[in-house]
């Protein structure tokens, strides 16, 4: 039996976690920019929150592509069953996607206050509306929602239902939880130690949020999707969980001793634990009695298509490096101030 | 909800709402995404000529052309998301079925994209922590990845033209060769045809900025040279695009001969068959055309005698809708002749001259080039689009069978629309803002720069 359908989702969930660490915290970049209050006092944040999240989002945004197309090349039938059964959150999804990255490119070119109060405004409540129907789809999809077909399901009780809710929040609140994680950092980094303590305080708040409301979702799931919840307390998902509870208890004690680059890593592992434990508790079953084996496109697709990525990846990852690098690090290390050229005056 | 709804075809309202929703969001999308391939490049060559002589005007020209690049990357990001969304939301049956037959591309797509993404933001953000000629070298993979994206993409439809690669059995996709799907034999026309349309519809369209300027008064240095660069690279492409077109609309006549039959509103199948030009198609017939004799069978196989199949051939049922295929052609073609001979315009004053033509007629037709330009590079996604109709895939799949057969696809249309528009009034106020605003920023993004001490 050849491995390829399942080396291909395990790169599609591979897509899918680095978009929640990366993509997922610069819409929680958002939600912050909403809570960061008046104009006058939330500039120092809101300042803080455009600088990191600008050179990068574009990037961190194209994972999400890339999930959407690994789905259609890897899985196509799955992906069609899933948008076209759940086409209302996803078209809410991608206008938010839309309001959110043009607000923000429009904001950080217009210099009225107005004008920036509107733009930053439409950017902050669709970093907020987003995240959560894209949870709640993910819901929909693990509560087994999305029969097999096309538009087979319920239009709507495929994603107002009680798994959606709870993992839709649940979406907000990681979001939320990790960007507040980075942002500390970035804060501490630049010398501004009242914000780093802003941003640790929330951390720590936000971070026993999505600590409950992960309880709360495995409780949700016991009544409404018993078959995840069998897997993820006792079966194969179970060390994922373990890892994810660990690391996320972790990451609150590393805020707590303000180690804010290591609660980075905790954090983020609190994430992936709960990411790849809803895989493995699905696995093999993609939807309700369609099998990951059944739903594989031909292996010609797959074998092509993960030769190109490896090749792909070859000059991705030291571009990202590359890019990120130049973002975490300040530029004066780089080139003395003599070779910087021209300077705004 | 009741399944037996739910299994019934879409209504027509909602195929209708679903066919304009994505014609909607390409056509949008696809007139950014041309600045996104043909932008950098233009920038990149001010940007080489400001490091080489020092001018100033150069540099400024670069930088200001980089903060709109800045705008309409992110723009056409987003924009581009939504038409990954909306291949499965509205089109599941394409996708379900075929999904993995045109992956491959997609996924390369996703590669290219990726880079440009990386490299837009090292060489936006960066722009004063690099030298000089680091800072360029950033530039050049975006160059190559936005022309390398649009090739993809454009592969992708061509398969929608000319599908190969695959076999079917039952409606199910039981083999398939992704490179010979990718490669299908409409990829070489239609990839070159597009990219080139990009470096057009970009250089035309910033010239056009500058030509209003200089229409103005405002003619100094830094005026005329933005109107050069653009200009001069889009004039000397649309000679090679003409060509280029002429080889497409062969591949059409040899392999779509429907398409090309309702391009040119041939209803009968003939020998030497003329050329419409103008018409209109009422019950079959081609009437009020301006007819030039044995035209459509020299231009199509350079024969006078040529055999040009009509629609007749196949049942009304598999007519694209030939009015508007003709008349989106005939647009497209017109245009292109039109900035052809702008261009010859300018190389004529130029080459006597050494300077930009003085007539204000030229500017002003300069001005208007912009704009053309991208109408007939939407007058061409028309064509080559409800030219293929009523298939998705040419023969293979019809579009009412691809289309997600939901109800209420009609009110997301609605909202998508209202939510385009939206966005279509900000972009261009913002943009026009960003033309405005002086003096020029000495870095783009420099408030990140500047204002905020990274270290």
């Amino acid at each position: 039996m050849s491995l390829l359908p399942e080396t291909t989702v395990a790169v599609l969930w591979v897509g899918l976690t680095a978009y929640v660490l990366f993509g997922g915290a610069d819409f929680g970049g958002g939600v912050w920019d909403l809570l960061a209050g008046g104009t006058e006092r939330g500039r120092g944040q809101r300042t803080l929150v455009e600088h990191s999240i600008g050179p990068v989002w574009e990037a961190n945004h194209v994972w999400l592509i890339f999930v959407v197309v690994m789905m259609w090349t890897g899985i196509p039938a799955v992906f069609a069953a899933i948008a076209s059964t759940l086409y209302i959150p996803l078209t809410l999804v991608a206008l938010g996607i839309i309001a959110r990255g043009a607000a923000f490119a429009f904001r950080k070119a217009s210099t009225e206050l107005w004008q920036q109060r509107l733009f930053g405004a439409t950017f902050a409540f669709s970093s907020l509306v987003t995240p959560y129907f894209l949870g709640a789809v993910a819901g929909g999809i693990a509560s087994g929602r999305v029969p097999a077909g096309i538009a087979e399901g319920d239009l709507v009780s495929s994603w107002v239902n009680p798994t959606s809710a709870a993992t839709g929040a649940l979406a907000v609140g990681v979001a939320a939880y990790l960007a507040a994680v980075y942002l500390t950092r970035d804060a501490q980094r630049q010398g501004d130690h009242a914000l780093a303590e802003t941003f640790r305080r929330r951390a720590l708040i936000t971070g026993v949020i999505v600590g409950a409301l992960s309880l709360a979702g495995i409780f949700v799931l016991r009544a409404d999707a018993p078959d995840l919840y069998v897997a993820l307390t006792s079966g194969r998902a179970l060390p994922l969980l373990v890892v994810s509870i660990v690391s996320g208890v972790a990451s609150l004690l590393l805020l707590w001793w303000r180690a804010y680059l290591a609660v980075r890593l905790t954090a983020a592992l609190a994430v992936t634990g709960l990411l790849w434990g809803w895989g493995v508790g699905q696995y093999p079953y993609l939807l309700p009695g369609v099998t990951l084996e059944e739903a594989a496109a031909t292996e010609a697709v797959l074998g092509a298509t993960l030769v190109s990525l490896a090749v792909g990846a070859v000059l991705l990852i030291p571009s990202l490096w590359w890019l990120y690098a130049t973002f975490q690090r300040g530029h004066h290390e780089e080139f003395g101030t003599e070779e910087r050229g021209s300077r705004a005056g | 909800m009741d399944s037996e709804v739910l299994a019934a075809a879409a209504s027509p309202i909602d195929l209708l709402a679903a066919r304009t929703q994505m014609a909607l969001s390409l056509g949008w999308h696809i007139i950014i995404a041309c600045f996104g391939v043909g932008m950098p490049a233009i920038t990149l060559l001010a940007e080489w000529r400001g490091n080489r002589t020092g001018e100033v005007a150069y540099q400024l020209l670069a930088r200001r052309w980089a903060r709109a690049m800045g705008v309409l990357f992110a723009v056409g990001a987003v924009s581009g998301t939504i038409l990954s969304f909306e291949m499965g939301l509205l089109w599941p049956g394409l996708m379900g079925t075929f999904g993995q037959v045109i992956g491959l591309p997609f996924a390369l797509e996703g590669i290219a994209f990726f880079i440009e993404a990386i490299f837009l933001g090292l060489y936006l953000y960066a722009w004063d922590r690099m030298p000089p000629r680091l800072h360029m070298l950033t530039g050049i993979p975006i160059v190559i990845a936005g022309v390398a994206s649009a090739f993809f993409v454009v592969t992708a439809n061509a398969w929608m033209n000319q599908p190969t690669g695959f076999e079917l059995e039952q409606g199910r996709v039981v083999a398939v060769e992704p490179w010979a799907a990718m490669f299908n034999p409409a990829t070489p026309p239609q990839t070159v045809h597009m990219i080139l349309a990009a470096f057009m519809v970009a250089g035309f369209g910033m010239a056009s900025v500058y030509a209003f300027a200089m229409l103005r008064g405002r003619r100094d240095r830094y005026h005329r040279l933005g109107f050069l660069i653009p200009f001069t690279v889009a004039a000397a492409i649309t000679p090679v695009q003409i060509g280029v077109g002429d080889w497409a609309a062969h591949f059409v006549a040899s392999n779509q001969p429907v398409k090309l039959a309702a391009m040119e509103g041939v209803f009968a199948t003939e020998r030497q068959v003329p050329l419409h030009i103008g018409g209109v198609a009422i019950d079959g017939i081609m009437r009020y055309a301006l007819e030039i004799p044995y035209g459509l069978s020299l231009l199509a196989h350079w024969d006078p005698n040529a055999r040009i199949l009509g629609l007749e051939e196949v049942p009304p049922s598999q007519w694209p809708p030939v009015n508007i295929t003709h008349w989106a052609f005939q647009i497209m073609v017109a245009i292109g002749l039109a900035l052809l001979v702008l261009g010859v315009w300018m190389l004529w004053v130029w080459r006597r001259r050494r300077a930009i033509p003085e007539s204000r007629w030229f500017l002003r037709a300069a001005v208007l080039a912009g704009p053309a330009a991208a109408v007939a590079l939407e007058a061409g996604w028309t064509t080559t689009e409800v030219g293929r109709q009523p298939w998705t895939v040419y023969g293979i799949l019809r579009t009412a069978e691809a289309v997600n057969p939901a109800p209420g696809l009609v009110y997301g249309f609605l909202l998508v629309a209202a939510v385009y528009l939206v966005l279509t009034v900000a972009t261009v106020y913002v943009l026009r803002r960003l033309a405005r605003s002086t003096p020029v920023p000495t870095a783009p993004q420099e408030r990140d720069v500047t204002d905020y001490p990274v270290v």
